[in-house]
Protein backbone atom coordinates (compact mmCIF):
# COMPACT_ATOMS: atom_id res chain seq x y z
CA UNK A 1 0.00 0.00 0.00
CA UNK A 2 1.75 3.15 -0.88
CA UNK A 3 1.87 6.29 1.03
CA UNK A 4 1.38 9.79 -0.49
CA UNK A 5 2.22 12.38 1.20
CA UNK A 6 0.79 15.56 -0.38
CA UNK A 7 1.88 19.03 1.18
CA UNK A 8 -0.26 21.71 -0.26
CA UNK A 9 -1.37 24.85 2.06
CA UNK A 10 -4.30 25.61 -0.16
CA UNK A 11 -7.57 23.22 0.80
CA UNK A 12 -8.68 23.32 -2.52
CA UNK A 13 -5.75 21.91 -4.16
CA UNK A 14 -4.72 19.57 -1.34
CA UNK A 15 -8.27 18.06 -1.57
CA UNK A 16 -8.23 18.00 -5.10
CA UNK A 17 -4.65 15.71 -5.17
CA UNK A 18 -5.90 14.05 -2.80
CA UNK A 19 -8.92 13.03 -4.62
CA UNK A 20 -6.95 12.24 -7.25
CA UNK A 21 -4.39 10.25 -5.58
CA UNK A 22 -6.79 8.24 -3.73
CA UNK A 23 -7.86 6.63 -7.27
CA UNK A 24 -4.40 5.06 -8.00
CA UNK A 25 -5.39 1.14 -6.30
CA UNK A 26 -4.58 0.94 -2.69
CA UNK A 27 -3.20 4.35 -2.09
CA UNK A 28 -3.30 6.32 1.11
CA UNK A 29 -2.78 9.80 1.07
CA UNK A 30 -1.25 11.79 4.09
CA UNK A 31 -2.08 15.51 4.45
CA UNK A 32 0.30 18.58 5.58
CA UNK A 33 -0.29 21.97 5.06
CA UNK A 34 3.44 23.35 4.89
CA UNK A 35 6.70 21.56 4.93
CA UNK A 36 6.94 21.60 8.98
CA UNK A 37 4.15 19.84 9.16
CA UNK A 38 5.11 17.52 6.08
CA UNK A 39 8.32 16.77 8.40
CA UNK A 40 6.29 15.92 11.25
CA UNK A 41 4.10 13.51 9.13
CA UNK A 42 7.49 12.49 7.54
CA UNK A 43 8.81 11.19 11.37
CA UNK A 44 6.19 9.71 12.33
CA UNK A 45 4.52 7.95 9.21
CA UNK A 46 6.08 5.59 6.43
CA UNK A 47 6.01 7.73 3.24
CA UNK A 48 6.42 6.17 0.02
CA UNK A 49 6.30 9.32 -2.32
CA UNK A 50 5.70 13.33 -1.47
CA UNK A 51 3.85 15.71 -3.27
CA UNK A 52 4.60 19.51 -2.64
CA UNK A 53 4.00 23.22 -3.55
CA UNK A 54 6.80 25.47 -4.01
CA UNK A 55 4.43 28.11 -2.54
CA UNK A 56 3.43 27.58 1.13
CA UNK A 57 4.03 29.73 4.14
CA UNK A 58 6.13 28.43 6.95
CA UNK A 59 8.49 26.42 4.89
CA UNK A 60 7.99 26.42 1.15
CA UNK A 61 8.61 23.22 -0.61
CA UNK A 62 11.87 23.88 -2.23
CA UNK A 63 13.24 23.94 1.71
CA UNK A 64 11.37 20.72 2.31
CA UNK A 65 13.08 19.25 -1.15
CA UNK A 66 16.20 20.23 0.30
CA UNK A 67 15.70 18.33 3.88
CA UNK A 68 14.30 15.32 2.82
CA UNK A 69 17.26 14.89 -0.07
CA UNK A 70 19.99 15.82 2.44
CA UNK A 71 18.29 13.09 5.36
CA UNK A 72 19.90 9.87 5.28
CA UNK A 73 16.53 8.21 6.16
CA UNK A 74 14.14 10.07 3.79
CA UNK A 75 16.72 10.92 0.67
CA UNK A 76 15.17 8.26 -1.50
CA UNK A 77 11.60 8.86 -1.26
CA UNK A 78 10.42 10.07 -4.60
CA UNK A 79 9.71 13.95 -4.46
CA UNK A 80 7.20 15.70 -6.87
CA UNK A 81 7.04 19.52 -7.11
CA UNK A 82 3.91 21.06 -7.86
CA UNK A 83 3.44 24.67 -8.40
CA UNK A 84 1.65 27.80 -10.90
CA UNK A 85 5.43 28.51 -11.79
CA UNK A 86 5.64 27.68 -15.57
CA UNK A 87 9.08 29.22 -16.28
CA UNK A 88 12.14 27.18 -17.10
CA UNK A 89 13.94 28.24 -13.87
CA UNK A 90 12.37 27.35 -11.29
CA UNK A 91 11.46 23.59 -12.78
CA UNK A 92 15.11 23.57 -12.82
CA UNK A 93 15.81 25.23 -9.63
CA UNK A 94 13.63 22.47 -8.00
CA UNK A 95 15.25 19.44 -9.87
CA UNK A 96 18.41 20.70 -8.57
CA UNK A 97 17.95 20.65 -5.50
CA UNK A 98 16.89 17.38 -5.56
CA UNK A 99 13.16 16.83 -6.59
CA UNK A 100 12.43 13.80 -9.38
CA UNK A 101 10.11 15.31 -11.35
CA UNK A 102 8.16 18.99 -11.59
CA UNK A 103 4.23 19.85 -12.57
CA UNK A 104 2.85 22.39 -13.27
CA UNK A 105 -0.68 23.91 -12.30
CA UNK A 106 -3.08 23.69 -13.29
CA UNK A 107 -3.05 20.34 -12.83
CA UNK A 108 -4.32 17.66 -15.12
CA UNK A 109 -5.05 14.98 -13.06
CA UNK A 110 -4.52 11.99 -15.55
CA UNK A 111 -0.84 13.60 -15.92
CA UNK A 112 -0.45 13.69 -11.96
CA UNK A 113 -1.48 10.03 -11.67
CA UNK A 114 0.45 8.56 -14.44
CA UNK A 115 3.68 10.33 -12.85
CA UNK A 116 2.80 9.18 -9.59
CA UNK A 117 2.07 5.75 -10.27
CA UNK A 118 5.21 5.77 -12.69
CA UNK A 119 7.36 6.38 -9.22
CA UNK A 120 5.83 4.05 -7.29
CA UNK A 121 5.74 0.86 -9.65
CA UNK A 122 9.15 1.77 -10.20
CA UNK B 1 19.42 -96.43 -95.33
CA UNK B 2 16.46 -95.47 -96.48
CA UNK B 3 13.68 -93.95 -93.92
CA UNK B 4 10.38 -95.28 -93.94
CA UNK B 5 7.84 -92.65 -95.24
CA UNK B 6 5.47 -93.51 -93.09
CA UNK B 7 7.91 -92.37 -89.85
CA UNK B 8 8.78 -89.36 -91.53
CA UNK B 9 5.67 -87.86 -92.08
CA UNK B 10 4.64 -88.72 -88.20
CA UNK B 11 7.71 -86.78 -87.73
CA UNK B 12 6.76 -83.94 -90.31
CA UNK B 13 3.22 -84.05 -88.41
CA UNK B 14 4.67 -84.41 -85.07
CA UNK B 15 6.51 -81.13 -85.65
CA UNK B 16 3.63 -79.20 -87.12
CA UNK B 17 2.13 -79.82 -84.21
CA UNK B 18 4.88 -78.91 -82.22
CA UNK B 19 5.39 -75.58 -83.84
CA UNK B 20 1.42 -75.06 -83.85
CA UNK B 21 2.07 -75.99 -80.08
CA UNK B 22 4.72 -72.93 -79.96
CA UNK B 23 2.61 -70.69 -81.60
CA UNK B 24 -0.26 -70.87 -79.57
CA UNK B 25 1.47 -70.75 -76.24
CA UNK B 26 3.50 -67.79 -77.85
CA UNK B 27 -0.17 -66.45 -78.78
CA UNK B 28 -1.24 -67.49 -74.77
CA UNK B 29 2.19 -65.56 -73.60
CA UNK B 30 1.10 -62.31 -75.86
CA UNK B 31 -2.32 -62.66 -74.38
CA UNK B 32 -1.34 -63.18 -71.52
CA UNK B 33 0.89 -60.05 -71.60
CA UNK B 34 -2.24 -57.56 -72.96
CA UNK B 35 -4.07 -58.96 -70.21
CA UNK B 36 -1.30 -57.86 -67.96
CA UNK B 37 -1.02 -54.64 -69.21
CA UNK B 38 -4.82 -53.84 -69.52
CA UNK B 39 -5.10 -55.13 -66.07
CA UNK B 40 -2.18 -53.11 -65.16
CA UNK B 41 -4.35 -49.86 -67.13
CA UNK B 42 -7.88 -50.77 -65.09
CA UNK B 43 -5.89 -51.01 -61.98
CA UNK B 44 -4.32 -46.91 -62.45
CA UNK B 45 -7.98 -46.09 -64.18
CA UNK B 46 -9.54 -46.79 -60.89
CA UNK B 47 -6.92 -45.58 -58.55
CA UNK B 48 -7.16 -42.03 -60.40
CA UNK B 49 -10.53 -41.01 -59.30
CA UNK B 50 -10.03 -41.72 -55.87
CA UNK B 51 -6.75 -39.23 -55.87
CA UNK B 52 -9.20 -36.75 -57.44
CA UNK B 53 -11.41 -37.25 -55.14
CA UNK B 54 -9.17 -37.10 -52.23
CA UNK B 55 -7.84 -33.75 -53.88
CA UNK B 56 -11.06 -32.60 -54.14
CA UNK B 57 -11.53 -33.05 -50.66
CA UNK B 58 -8.62 -31.49 -49.25
CA UNK B 59 -8.90 -28.98 -51.52
CA UNK B 60 -12.70 -28.02 -50.04
CA UNK B 61 -10.86 -28.23 -46.49
CA UNK B 62 -8.45 -25.67 -47.67
CA UNK B 63 -11.07 -23.75 -48.93
CA UNK B 64 -13.39 -23.86 -45.77
CA UNK B 65 -10.67 -23.08 -43.16
CA UNK B 66 -9.42 -20.13 -45.31
CA UNK B 67 -12.91 -19.04 -45.21
CA UNK B 68 -12.86 -20.00 -41.47
CA UNK B 69 -9.98 -17.74 -41.61
CA UNK B 70 -10.93 -14.79 -43.22
CA UNK B 71 -13.90 -14.85 -41.08
CA UNK B 72 -11.61 -15.27 -37.75
CA UNK B 73 -9.46 -11.98 -39.04
CA UNK B 74 -12.83 -10.14 -39.83
CA UNK B 75 -14.24 -10.48 -36.33
CA UNK B 76 -10.41 -9.68 -34.88
CA UNK B 77 -10.23 -7.01 -36.51
CA UNK B 78 -13.93 -6.00 -35.54
CA UNK B 79 -13.20 -6.65 -31.98
CA UNK B 80 -10.01 -4.66 -32.56
CA UNK B 81 -11.75 -1.70 -34.00
CA UNK B 82 -14.18 -2.22 -30.80
CA UNK B 83 -11.40 -2.34 -28.31
CA UNK B 84 -9.94 1.18 -29.49
CA UNK B 85 -13.72 2.25 -29.34
CA UNK B 86 -13.58 1.22 -25.51
CA UNK B 87 -10.25 2.78 -24.91
CA UNK B 88 -11.16 6.30 -26.25
CA UNK B 89 -14.49 5.74 -24.17
CA UNK B 90 -12.48 5.03 -21.26
CA UNK B 91 -10.29 7.79 -21.75
CA UNK B 92 -13.16 10.21 -22.26
CA UNK B 93 -14.47 8.50 -19.29
CA UNK B 94 -11.91 9.53 -17.04
CA UNK B 95 -11.13 13.06 -17.98
CA UNK B 96 -15.25 13.36 -17.15
CA UNK B 97 -14.47 11.74 -13.81
CA UNK B 98 -11.42 14.34 -13.71
CA UNK B 99 -13.76 17.24 -14.37
CA UNK B 100 -16.35 15.75 -11.80
CA UNK B 101 -13.90 15.53 -10.05
CA UNK B 102 -12.35 18.92 -10.42
CA UNK B 103 -16.13 20.39 -10.39
CA UNK B 104 -16.96 18.16 -6.72
CA UNK B 105 -14.19 20.07 -4.94
CA UNK B 106 -14.76 23.54 -6.33
CA UNK B 107 -18.55 23.43 -5.14
CA UNK B 108 -17.41 21.64 -1.81
CA UNK B 109 -14.84 24.48 -1.34
CA UNK B 110 -17.11 27.42 -2.33
CA UNK B 111 -19.97 25.79 0.07
CA UNK B 112 -17.36 25.13 2.98
CA UNK B 113 -17.62 28.40 4.79
CA UNK B 114 -19.42 31.71 5.44
CA UNK B 115 -16.88 33.52 6.11
CA UNK B 116 -16.82 36.63 3.27
CA UNK B 117 -12.92 36.49 3.26
CA UNK B 118 -12.70 32.99 3.00
CA UNK B 119 -15.52 32.34 -0.31
CA UNK B 120 -12.73 35.65 -1.78
CA UNK B 121 -9.75 33.31 -1.17
CA UNK B 122 -11.62 29.58 -2.27
CA UNK B 123 -12.56 31.64 -5.24
CA UNK B 124 -8.90 32.55 -6.19
CA UNK B 125 -8.01 29.46 -5.32
CA UNK B 126 -10.14 27.87 -7.94
CA UNK B 127 -9.29 30.21 -10.56
CA UNK B 128 -5.89 29.78 -10.23
CA UNK B 129 -5.76 26.43 -9.74
CA UNK B 130 -7.96 24.81 -11.53
CA UNK B 131 -8.59 27.08 -14.40
CA UNK B 132 -4.63 28.42 -14.34
CA UNK B 133 -5.38 32.03 -14.29
CA UNK B 134 -2.53 34.23 -13.30
CA UNK B 135 -4.11 37.96 -13.40
CA UNK B 136 -7.52 38.13 -12.33
CA UNK B 137 -9.94 40.33 -10.15
CA UNK B 138 -13.64 39.41 -8.61
CA UNK B 139 -15.54 42.75 -8.88
CA UNK B 140 -19.53 43.11 -6.95
CA UNK B 141 -22.15 45.26 -7.48
CA UNK B 142 -22.33 48.11 -5.29
CA UNK B 143 -26.18 48.50 -5.44
CA UNK B 144 -25.99 51.86 -4.11
CA UNK B 145 -23.63 53.68 -6.93
CA UNK B 146 -24.05 50.14 -9.75
CA UNK B 147 -20.43 50.62 -9.52
CA UNK B 148 -19.22 46.93 -10.49
CA UNK B 149 -16.38 47.49 -7.71
CA UNK B 150 -12.87 45.04 -7.26
CA UNK B 151 -12.97 43.32 -3.76
CA UNK B 152 -10.37 41.23 -4.55
CA UNK B 153 -7.45 40.88 -6.93
CA UNK B 154 -4.44 38.23 -7.67
CA UNK B 155 -1.50 38.88 -9.95
CA UNK B 156 -2.26 42.69 -9.90
CA UNK B 157 -2.62 45.01 -6.08
CA UNK B 158 -6.19 45.31 -5.80
CA UNK B 159 -5.53 49.00 -6.32
CA UNK B 160 -4.78 48.94 -9.99
CA UNK B 161 -8.27 47.04 -11.05
CA UNK B 162 -10.40 49.90 -12.10
CA UNK B 163 -14.05 50.06 -11.15
CA UNK B 164 -16.79 49.76 -13.97
CA UNK B 165 -19.91 50.99 -14.51
CA UNK B 166 -23.19 48.85 -14.79
CA UNK B 167 -23.86 48.67 -18.79
CA UNK B 168 -20.42 50.37 -19.76
CA UNK B 169 -17.40 48.25 -20.91
CA UNK B 170 -16.97 44.57 -20.95
CA UNK B 171 -17.52 44.10 -17.38
CA UNK B 172 -20.12 46.14 -17.20
CA UNK B 173 -22.03 44.26 -20.02
CA UNK B 174 -21.48 41.70 -18.45
CA UNK B 175 -22.80 41.93 -15.45
CA UNK B 176 -26.09 43.90 -16.90
CA UNK B 177 -26.49 41.33 -19.52
CA UNK B 178 -25.21 38.14 -17.35
CA UNK B 179 -23.55 36.36 -19.83
CA UNK B 180 -20.02 35.43 -19.83
CA UNK B 181 -17.37 36.98 -22.02
CA UNK B 182 -14.90 35.20 -24.24
CA UNK B 183 -11.81 37.20 -25.87
CA UNK B 184 -11.45 35.60 -29.68
CA UNK B 185 -8.16 35.92 -28.89
CA UNK B 186 -6.94 34.46 -25.42
CA UNK B 187 -3.32 34.62 -25.79
CA UNK B 188 -2.10 37.94 -25.91
CA UNK B 189 -3.80 39.03 -22.26
CA UNK B 190 -6.00 41.53 -21.37
CA UNK B 191 -5.79 45.12 -20.44
CA UNK B 192 -6.07 45.63 -16.62
CA UNK B 193 -6.11 49.44 -16.72
CA UNK B 194 -8.29 49.66 -19.21
CA UNK B 195 -10.97 47.02 -17.56
CA UNK B 196 -10.43 44.69 -20.66
CA UNK B 197 -10.06 41.15 -19.34
CA UNK B 198 -9.60 38.56 -21.55
CA UNK B 199 -12.50 36.05 -19.80
CA UNK B 200 -15.29 37.78 -17.89
CA UNK B 201 -18.17 35.81 -15.82
CA UNK B 202 -21.18 37.16 -14.12
CA UNK B 203 -21.78 35.68 -10.22
CA UNK B 204 -25.61 35.39 -10.67
CA UNK B 205 -27.88 33.94 -8.39
CA UNK B 206 -30.49 32.70 -10.80
CA UNK B 207 -31.00 35.91 -13.19
CA UNK B 208 -29.91 38.45 -10.56
CA UNK B 209 -26.22 39.30 -11.02
CA UNK B 210 -24.21 40.22 -8.37
CA UNK B 211 -20.69 41.10 -9.73
CA UNK B 212 -18.51 39.12 -11.66
CA UNK B 213 -15.23 37.60 -12.24
CA UNK B 214 -12.64 39.31 -14.91
CA UNK B 215 -9.72 37.31 -16.19
CA UNK B 216 -7.11 39.61 -17.71
CA UNK B 217 -4.38 36.81 -18.43
CA UNK B 218 -3.49 32.87 -18.00
CA UNK B 219 -0.29 31.03 -16.51
CA UNK B 220 2.19 30.96 -19.26
CA UNK B 221 2.03 26.92 -19.72
CA UNK B 222 -2.36 27.22 -19.87
CA UNK B 223 -2.80 27.65 -23.51
CA UNK B 224 -6.57 27.72 -24.14
CA UNK B 225 -9.61 26.32 -22.47
CA UNK B 226 -11.08 23.15 -22.65
CA UNK B 227 -14.82 21.35 -21.94
CA UNK B 228 -14.27 21.41 -17.82
CA UNK B 229 -12.79 25.14 -17.71
CA UNK B 230 -16.28 26.10 -19.12
CA UNK B 231 -17.90 23.56 -16.69
CA UNK B 232 -16.20 25.63 -14.45
CA UNK B 233 -16.76 29.31 -15.11
CA UNK B 234 -20.86 27.94 -14.89
CA UNK B 235 -20.56 26.62 -11.76
CA UNK B 236 -18.15 29.63 -10.91
CA UNK B 237 -20.90 32.48 -11.76
CA UNK B 238 -23.27 30.26 -9.67
CA UNK B 239 -21.87 28.54 -6.81
CA UNK B 240 -19.60 31.68 -6.17
CA UNK B 241 -21.85 33.93 -6.14
CA UNK B 242 -24.17 31.99 -3.70
CA UNK B 243 -21.10 31.59 -1.49
CA UNK B 244 -20.36 35.47 -1.74
CA UNK B 245 -24.11 36.33 -1.19
CA UNK B 246 -24.60 33.73 1.74
CA UNK B 247 -20.90 34.75 3.66
CA UNK B 248 -22.17 38.47 3.20
CA UNK B 249 -25.41 37.64 4.83
CA UNK B 250 -24.46 35.53 7.44
CA UNK B 251 -21.87 38.55 7.92
CA UNK B 252 -24.30 41.11 8.07
CA UNK B 253 -26.08 39.03 10.20
CA UNK B 254 -23.86 38.66 12.69
CA UNK B 255 -22.89 41.84 12.51
CA UNK B 256 -26.38 42.48 13.57
CA UNK B 257 -26.53 40.28 16.22
CA UNK B 258 -23.80 41.64 18.07
CA UNK B 259 -24.97 45.02 17.74
CA UNK B 260 -28.76 43.69 19.34
CA UNK B 261 -26.84 41.91 21.72
CA UNK B 262 -24.80 45.03 22.80
CA UNK B 263 -27.91 47.03 23.34
CA UNK B 264 -29.86 44.40 25.05
CA UNK B 265 -26.90 44.15 27.38
CA UNK B 266 -26.75 48.04 27.82
CA UNK B 267 -30.72 47.73 28.42
CA UNK B 268 -29.94 45.56 31.09
CA UNK B 269 -27.44 47.51 32.93
CA UNK B 270 -29.20 50.59 32.84
CA UNK B 271 -31.84 49.11 36.00
CA UNK B 272 -28.71 48.74 38.15
CA UNK B 273 -27.63 52.10 37.72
Amino acid sequence: MPNILVVEDSPTMRQLISFAMKRIPNARVIEATDGVDALKKLSSEKVDLILADINMPVMDGLKLVSLVKNNQSYKDIPVIIITTEGAREDKERALAIGANAYLAKPIQTQELIKLVTSFISA
Amino acid sequence: MEKEPGITKKVDEFLEIFRKGEEFTKEILRENEKLRFRIAQLEGAVQKPAEEESVRMYEDRIRKLEEEINAVMERYHKVEEENKDFASKYVEVEEINNALANLYVASYQLHSTLDFDEVLRIIIEIVINLIGAEVFAILLIDEKTNDIVPVSAEGIPLEMVPKARFGEGIIGSVAKEGESYFAADISSGGDVAKGEPIVCIPLKIKEHVIGAIAIFSLLTQKEGFTNVDYELFNLLAGHAATAIFSARLYTQSERKLTTIQSFLELLKEKPKR
